[in-house]
């Protein structure tokens, strides 16, 4: 059948504000990358290499800010999948107390990442946290500690206030992975005499492993843009101990004025992030079984 | 069993305890907080705090300004996303599959990518302090998703419908407007939410773009009072109260939605 030309109409307004506020930009960031522009002056050149071979060999801030973001992503990624896979399957069947649970785990998902900020602030916050005064209830006093001001421990109070944050709309994914498994499965492996284990490994996993994929690499993203709740809470301090590659990047640009590192930094975070995506597919496909 | 209900309770006052939290302290003073930072406080609650941040902040400014922003970064971002995937469903050759990969790569992009030249294009396009520059680049960056989940859906869709009205005369236009988006409400419903929830917290943006208070939005603002109020939690936290309430209510009204919402945001992002 043959469609008006008007069709083509429809992509016009999107994919001219698509054109020149996201690919223009992204593709500026390549060519930036490449200059020593601090952002304001008319004029730059040209120097190569050189922001690459600085970012690898001479700034131990930005590879700490790499060991920062996969330190952050391994906590966050196995502690909220477990969270939530957990979670998923007590609160799978639907009961008016289970959709309660659900949208109260649910519920921090839609709070902006300042917001959570500040509630996790206070809870960590040395004298006034509820964190402290909790442990000293429970007799476990000599825990207490500064959590957001100690530099070993700090990046792990942040992946924990993300958990908070995201667990819930993980949860959720799981739930409606697990909802799709077909009961006479579950109903052979019965008759089969399989245990609860048993039937979790052959039955629920392989079943539920798009759902995990999902999970798994919607996380990692997560982990790499947490922007926000990182900015808010700790501004990648104590001693760049939480400074991670997008407030790396912040800070080399919007303090530090140097835009084509900044750039350069940019372009290597996008590589990074590739090549993550890519290896967590391959790993977690290779899992799949069609049914 | 047992070990089950428990796990669930523990996991419930995880969430629910920092909440009250807030909201207790968002009715207590200061001096209140320092002296008894959980508990009720003797001399009684107060809501001045509610009073006095509206005096000190020009609150009413910067929700109206969250309040633009979203509208229109929410209503033209599903506009032009839901014209871009009847275009590529309707097409359904390889210039549409081209379109929908290039949008569909741009999901993959963290907006930290871009920031640096997106900055300076704004400078140079004068599109700093404005509320129209952050719908510009807010519907920019969330064409992707919303394309992604859109055309997903309205490839389902039986392709007989555009066919015959097409037979009889009617436009695209018209066969979107009349056939293709009602049609396609469940799924316009769900990306509305899911752009709704982002728009609304949104602070990288504003961060970037916003100097000056006309102009900011809540997020920024909320962000600000920390520089102003330090620990001052309850001026904090009644501003993440104001903050958050207008998503908190359409929650409560819009439960299922939202789920269904963010999730398809996240299971197609």
């Amino acid at each position: 059948m043959k469609i008006s030309k008007s069709i083509y109409l429809f992509f016009i307004p999107g994919f001219i504000l698509y054109s020149i506020f996201f690919i223009y930009p992204t593709l500026s960031a390549l060519f930036y990358s490449f200059t020593n522009w601090d952002g304001f002056s008319p004029s730059f050149q040209f120097v190569g290499l050189d922001n690459y071979s600085r970012a690898f060999t001479g700034d131990s801030i930005f590879i700490k800010s790499i060991g920062n973001n996969l330190q952050f992503m391994l906590v966050v990624v196995i502690l909220q999948t477990m969270v939530a896979l957990a979670f998923a399957l007590i609160v799978l069947k639907n009961t008016k107390t289970t959709i309660f649970l659900r949208a109260l785990y649910f519920f921090p998902t839609i709070l902006s990442s300042v917001s959570v900020a500040f509630i996790w602030s206070f809870i960590y916050d040395p004298s006034l946290g509820i964190l402290n005064q909790l442990l000293e209830l429970a007799g476990l006093g000599f825990l207490a500690q500064n959590w957001l001001g100690n530099a070993d421990m700090a990046i792990y109070s942040l992946a924990i206030t993300q958990v908070w944050f995201h667990a819930g709309q993980m949860l959720i994914i799981f739930v409606a992975g697990l909802q799709a498994i077909p009961q006479d499965l579950y109903e052979v492996a019965k008759i089969e005499g399989a245990s609860k284990w048993q039937t979790f490994r052959k039955v629920t996993w392989p079943l539920l492993a798009p759902s995990a994929t999902i999970v798994v690499a919607y996380t990692t993203i997560q982990s790499f843009k947490a922007f926000d709740l990182v900015f808010a809470m700790t501004r990648g301090g104590p001693n760049n101990s939480t400074e991670i590659i997008a407030t790396y990047i912040y800070e080399v640009a919007f303090r530090g004025f140097q835009f084509g590192y900044a750039s350069a930094i940019s372009v290597i975070f996008m590589v990074i992030i590739a090549i993550i995506t890519f290896l967590q597919f391959k790993a977690l496909r290779s899992d799949r079984i069609s049914y | 069993m047992l070990f089950r209900k428990f796990s669930l309770a523990v996991y419930a006052l995880l969430i629910l305890i920092p909440l009250l939290v807030v909201v207790l302290t968002s009715v207590k003073t200061l001096q209140q907080t320092f002296a008894n930072p959980l508990g009720i406080p003797e001399g009684g609650l107060q809501f001045n705090n509610y009073v006095n941040i509206f005096q000190e902040q020009t609150m009413a400014g910067y929700f109206m300004n969250s309040s633009i922003v979203t509208l229109f970064s929410v209503s033209l971002t599903l506009l032009f996303a839901a014209m871009i995937a009847y275009g590529i469903t309707r097409l359904n050759n390889w210039f549409g599959n081209l379109l929908f990969l290039l949008f569909t790569l741009g999901m993959m992009v963290p907006a930290q990518v871009s920031m640096v030249p997106l900055y300076s294009l704004m400078l140079d396009l004068n599109l700093t302090n404005s509320l129209v520059g952050l719908i510009l680049v807010n519907i920019a960056t969330t064409l992707p998703i919303a394309v992604f989940i859109l055309t997903g859906f309205m490839k389902t869709l039986p392709k007989e419908l555009f066919e015959a009205s097409t037979m009889d005369g009617a436009g695209n236009w018209k066969v979107f407007t009349t056939i293709v988006v009602p049609l396609s409400l469940p799924s316009l419903s769900a990306t509305a939410i899911f752009l709704f929830v982002m728009h609304w917290n949104d602070l990288l943006y504003p961060l970037l773009f916003i100097t000056d208070n006309a102009y900011k939005t809540l997020p920024l603002a909320l962000l600000e009072f920390q520089g102003q109020y330090a620990t001052n939690y309850p001026m904090l936290f009644t501003g993440v109260i104001i903050a958050s309430a207008p998503m908190v209510v359409a929650y409560i009204f819009l439960q299922r939605f939202f789920v269904a919402g963010i999730t398809a945001g996240a299971v197609k992002g």
